[in-house]
């Protein structure tokens, strides 16, 4: 959960990407990386296989700025979807703040979505966390493709009652990128108080 | 057992006390204070040349996978780790079984009086760290400094930083 230390005046809150594998969370990432202001952005890592596949993680910082004297800074944090680096996520999941669940609204990537927001609960639950506690947003991404699931049939699986924020996005063209960040850094700023 | 970590204004300069002595005594070039979720508690010494959030980050992912490689051959856990480089070495050993002491250092120190030291500040940061702990579990709310107009204030940096 988030350092909030009293006298260098810090706020530290942790983000995760998560999802099923090659759903977008890295392309989310970057995407930011690329349109953020160098002045409040940190380095990009990426701890990648040589096919770009998300081994670990990937980092971005992103310095909010100073809210009533505290420097305020969020740590984005992918984890790698394939279904055999379990260990991975769970160790990425390790004092989350918020969370982005990005899932592929392609037809054929229905059932990946279940199987890993189903991981994600499971996972918090080792670390004794909830979505009862852990702000949650959903980014039903590739909305611009044509073979995909309505919105309103992946938010029955995922989203019952519309429980949590959803927003649809292409994050390869940014769309709806920066709108989901937003969404839970204002429930994690609003969490802290 | 609460996950977060807040520090108080004397907590933190008996831990910068702790580490500067750290420093002093071993000879070393930085050491890094970091929570096992990648945050920078606070660090001292030489940190222009550093990109502290990253090594922080990558600090704590790699402690945590040593961790588990450490359980897939029957150890609870790797206390300490060192890495050898030509010219700088890593020294990270845990604290409080929550925070990572990472110590950077170059041929002026020894790794034989890095270990002893380091051992004897982190027994001291452990009973910083149990201290803070302690008044966490016992107080759960937040600050008054982080409060409602808090979140108000924080709504509008977040306007302005993503521009809608």
């Amino acid at each position: 959960m988030a350092l909030i230390n009293y006298a260098s005046r810090e706020i530290n809150a942790k983000i995760v990407y998560y999802g099923p594998g090659l759903g977008g969370k890295t392309t989310n990432i970057k995407y930011i990386y690329t349109k953020l202001n160098p002045s409040v952005k940190g380095k990009l890592i990426s701890l990648a296989t040589e096919l770009d596949r998300t081994l670990f993680f990937d980092f971005l910082p992103v310095d909010l700025g100073t809210i009533r004297g505290f420097k305020t800074r969020f740590h984005l944090y992918t984890v790698p979807g394939q279904v055999f680096y379990n260990a991975s996520r769970k160790l990425i999941l390790k004092g989350v703040d918020g969370i982005i669940f990005v899932a592929d609204s392609q037809i054929e990537r229905f059932e990946e979505n279940i199987e890993s927001f189903e991981n994600m609960l499971d996972n918090l639950t080792t670390y004794g966390l909830s979505l009862e506690r852990i702000p949650l947003v959903i980014q039903f991404n590739k909305r611009d493709l044509p073979n995909i699931t309505s919105v309103e049939e992946l938010q029955k699986v995922m989203n019952v009652n519309n429980k949590y924020p959803y927003f649809e996005s292409v994050a390869s063209q940014g769309i709806g990128v920066f709108e989901t960040l937003k969404e839970v850094c204002r429930h994690v700023l609003k969490a802290l108080s | 057992m609460r996950e977060g970590i807040n520090i108080f204004e004397e907590d933190f300069w008996a831990i910068t006390d702790v580490l500067n002595r750290l420093l002093q005594g071993t000879n070393s070039r930085t050491i890094l204070l970091i929570d096992k979720a990648g945050q920078l508690i606070t660090s001292v010494g030489d940190t222009a040349a550093l990109d502290t959030s990253s090594f922080a980050t990558l600090s704590a992912a790699d402690f945590a996978a040593t961790s588990q490689l450490a359980t897939l051959i029957g150890e609870k856990e790797f206390s300490t780790l060192f890495h050898q480089g030509e010219k700088e070495n890593l020294y990270v050993c845990l604290v409080a079984d929550r925070v990572i002491l990472a110590v950077i250092f170059d041929m002026r120190a020894t790794l034989g009086l890095i270990r002893v030291k380091a051992k004897n500040g982190a027994a001291e940061l452990e009973k910083i760290f149990e201290e803070i702990f302690n008044k966490l579990d016992k107080d759960t709310s937040a600050s008054s400094e982080i409060d409602a107009d808090f979140t108000k204030a924080a709504e509008e940096e977040l306007d302005k930083l993503f521009g809608f």
